[in-house]
């Protein structure tokens, strides 16, 4: 009994039991012996979704209505940037991580100013604003594929005691935002905006601050990301982020963060985005089509959602 | 009656300024051959907002509006001409498909946006099963239907009104639009009230399944050929005409005149972005700077409303 309201009371659990049974039935395919390659190669990939996925989890936090669309926009422009700034000098590191932490401010301060000045939904303003970035990457790319510095291209590809130092990153991002969230003032805002606006402001919560600080953040997070990603594949390219936009949303609802807001989940966001790696590589392994490697993609989330819901279904 | 107006009057002036200004740059747009040319590629989108629009109205979101839409053109173009029945057999599984969907985003009060963005990939999958490269064709009477040349208005704009009109007799006018808007509106009375949640949210999903698959083929006979990635942008699309067109997200406050009028104004909005010349770099985002400008219209407006009122 104690063990069954322990699994209801975290939500999270579904996200790693999903991720570990796709590692297991991938190692089953490949008899073991790729079990160091697919654990680093799966960290490493899965750090770039935790990453965008703390942002959007803090927005989607904020309560219904509340999502961030501008994260792929933002992942292109600041990758494209900050590796353009750098031109692979290692000496201009700092300068292109901080042009690319200015992108995040930029995107996240217009983007709440759509919403607030202007009224405009989340999703339209974020999309809107997405359209204009884009634009923005596209004009300032030109189609250069510049190198990143030689030590950032190292960090990035190397690992540290067999851990990929992305997967490092990633973690002190978490530690960072899971403190922000149960720890800090600031996280108890979000979640009592996220319940009920109109409570958090009778009781004196700053909803403005306290949102614009969210959406900043969280296309800071994008921003980073971009520039990590960049660095790592060698080079930032305009449809480097596409993916990360249904992705970014996805392992925020696997890993169990409530999608009407008001109560977030940092734990669940690593199983959810292991696992959405996880799922790709093991239809990658079992040799399937393009076709047959989508439709089970999508059947796999979907179960994966169903299995998680029904805890929280009943409780209603 | 009022709110109905004030609600499509916003959508009606952008698209009218719009409009003007396409003419003004490029005169020779002011004929019918050229007004069918600008709203061409209107006709897909503005079946493929209804069928956003009627999964707003019911407080979901899809997300795979897109991917469904290039799945039902694929299945037209590549099994239409040859084994209508099966054609027909595969879309009409398609629609109880969504209706299924529907039923158990309720009743396990499941997110819409994962599950249809789960269902994205399955719809994409299936889509690039059916046609693995660009091809298919139309059939032949679909393609006589889009390319039909009626007297005084051209085709899209007939098919624009038309779509209008029969998609507002349905939400506006009839019990069950009624109903639809009204699970939008307070799930909880209309239950009271002696309705099934379930079924309505079902019947709303296989509504807008049956919305998407007329954009498909509609895109198939503008098109004469299918490929698996034809109509991803609608999923984006559709969201901003519905809201264009003064829809809401929740609450089930949407217009289906207003979203007809909403994906006019997004087609025409690429159309005169081309005839301004704009430097192609800079296509997209100056898409997302009309969009702002239309939504910050709406704030003039309704700050004009609350001083009327308020006086």
């Amino acid at each position: 009994m104690t063990q069954l309201s322990f699994l209801t009371s975290k939500p999270w659990i579904w996200s790693f039991a999903a991720a570990m049974a796709t590692w297991v039935i991938t190692m089953l395919f490949t008899g073991g012996s790729s079990f160091v390659g697919l654990s680093q190669a799966t960290l490493t990939f899965a750090s770039f979704s935790i990453i965008v996925g703390l942002g959007q989890m803090l927005v989607i936090t904020l309560g219904p209505g509340n999502i961030d669309l501008s994260v792929p926009s933002t992942i292109t422009l600041a990758g494209t940037v900050a590796l353009k700034l750098m031109d692979g000098q290692s000496s201009w590191l700092l300068l292109g991580f901080f042009a690319a932490l200015a992108i995040g401010l930029a995107v996240g301060l217009s983007n709440y100013a759509l919403i607030k000045l202007l009224r405009i939904p989340p999703i339209i303003a974020t999309l809107s604003m997405s359209f204009i970035v884009q634009s923005s990457a596209i004009w300032y790319n030109r189609g250069l594929r510049v190198k990143p510095p030689k030590v950032l291209a190292d960090f990035t590809t190397e690992a540290t005691f067999g851990i990929p130092n992305l997967a490092l990153v990633a973690l002190a991002l978490s530690i960072f935002v899971w403190w922000l969230l149960e720890k800090s003032v600031f996280g108890r805002w979000i979640s009592a905006i996220g319940q009920s606006p109109f409570a958090a402001r009778m009781a004196g919560i700053p909803v403005d601050g306290a949102r614009l600080m969210t959406y900043v953040c969280c296309a800071c997070f994008a921003s980073v990301c971009g520039f990590l990603l960049a660095s790592f594949s060698g080079g930032a390219a305009l449809n480097m982020g596409t993916e990360y936009l249904l992705m970014s949303i996805a392992v925020v609802i696997i890993g169990g963060t409530a999608v009407t807001g008001g109560n977030s989940n940092v734990p669940g966001i690593w199983g959810a985005s292991l696992f959405m790696f996880l799922v790709v590589s093991m239809l990658n392994t079992y040799g399937f089509g393009a076709g047959v490697r989508l439709i089970l993609t999508g059947l796999i989330i979907i179960t994966v959602i169903l299995a998680a819901s029904r805890p929280s279904a009943r409780a209603r | 009656m009022k709110g109905f107006s004030a609600r499509l009057l916003i959508p009606v002036i952008s698209l009218a300024i719009l409009l003007c200004a396409v003419f003004y740059l490029q005169p020779r747009t002011m004929s019918y051959l050229g007004l069918n040319l600008l709203f061409n590629l209107a006709v897909p989108i503005a079946l493929a907002t209804i069928a956003q629009m009627i999964i707003m109205s019911v407080n979901d979101l899809d997300l795979s509006i897109g991917t469904f839409v290039s799945f039902a053109a694929c299945v037209t173009a590549a099994f239409m001409p040859e084994t209508p029945l099966l054609a027909i057999a595969i879309l009409l599984a398609a629609i109880a498909a969504y209706a299924v969907l529907g039923f158990v985003i309720t009743l396990q009060s499941l997110p819409s946006i994962v599950v249809t963005l789960g269902m994205s990939f399955v719809w994409g999958g299936l889509a690039v099963l059916i046609l693995p490269s660009p091809g298919g064709q139309a059939p032949d009477w679909l393609r006589s239907i889009m390319t039909v040349k009626p007297p005084l208005m051209p085709m899209a704009i007939v098919a624009s009104i038309i779509i209008a009109l029969v998609s507002h007799f349905i939400i506006m006018r009839t019990t069950f639009g009624v109903a639809i808007r009204g699970a939008g509106g307070n799930g909880r009375s209309l239950v009271r009230a002696g309705w099934s949640l379930l079924k309505i949210k079902a019947a709303a999903y296989a509504l807008a399944a049956f919305f998407a698959i007329l954009s498909g083929m509609a895109l198939v006979g503008l098109t004469t050929a299918a490929d698996a990635n034809i109509a991803l942008r609608y999923t984006l699309l559709s969201i901003a005409g519905v809201i264009l067109g003064g829809g809401e997200f929740v609450g089930g406050r949407v217009s289906p005149i207003g979203a007809v009028v909403g994906a006019l104004t997004l087609t025409l909005a690429a159309s005169f972005l081309s005839f301004l010349h704009i430097s192609p770099d800079w296509q997209i985002g100056a898409q997302g700077a009309i969009l702002i400008v239309v939504l910050g219209l709406r704030l003039i407006f309704n700050f004009g409303k609350r001083k009327g009122s308020a006086s």
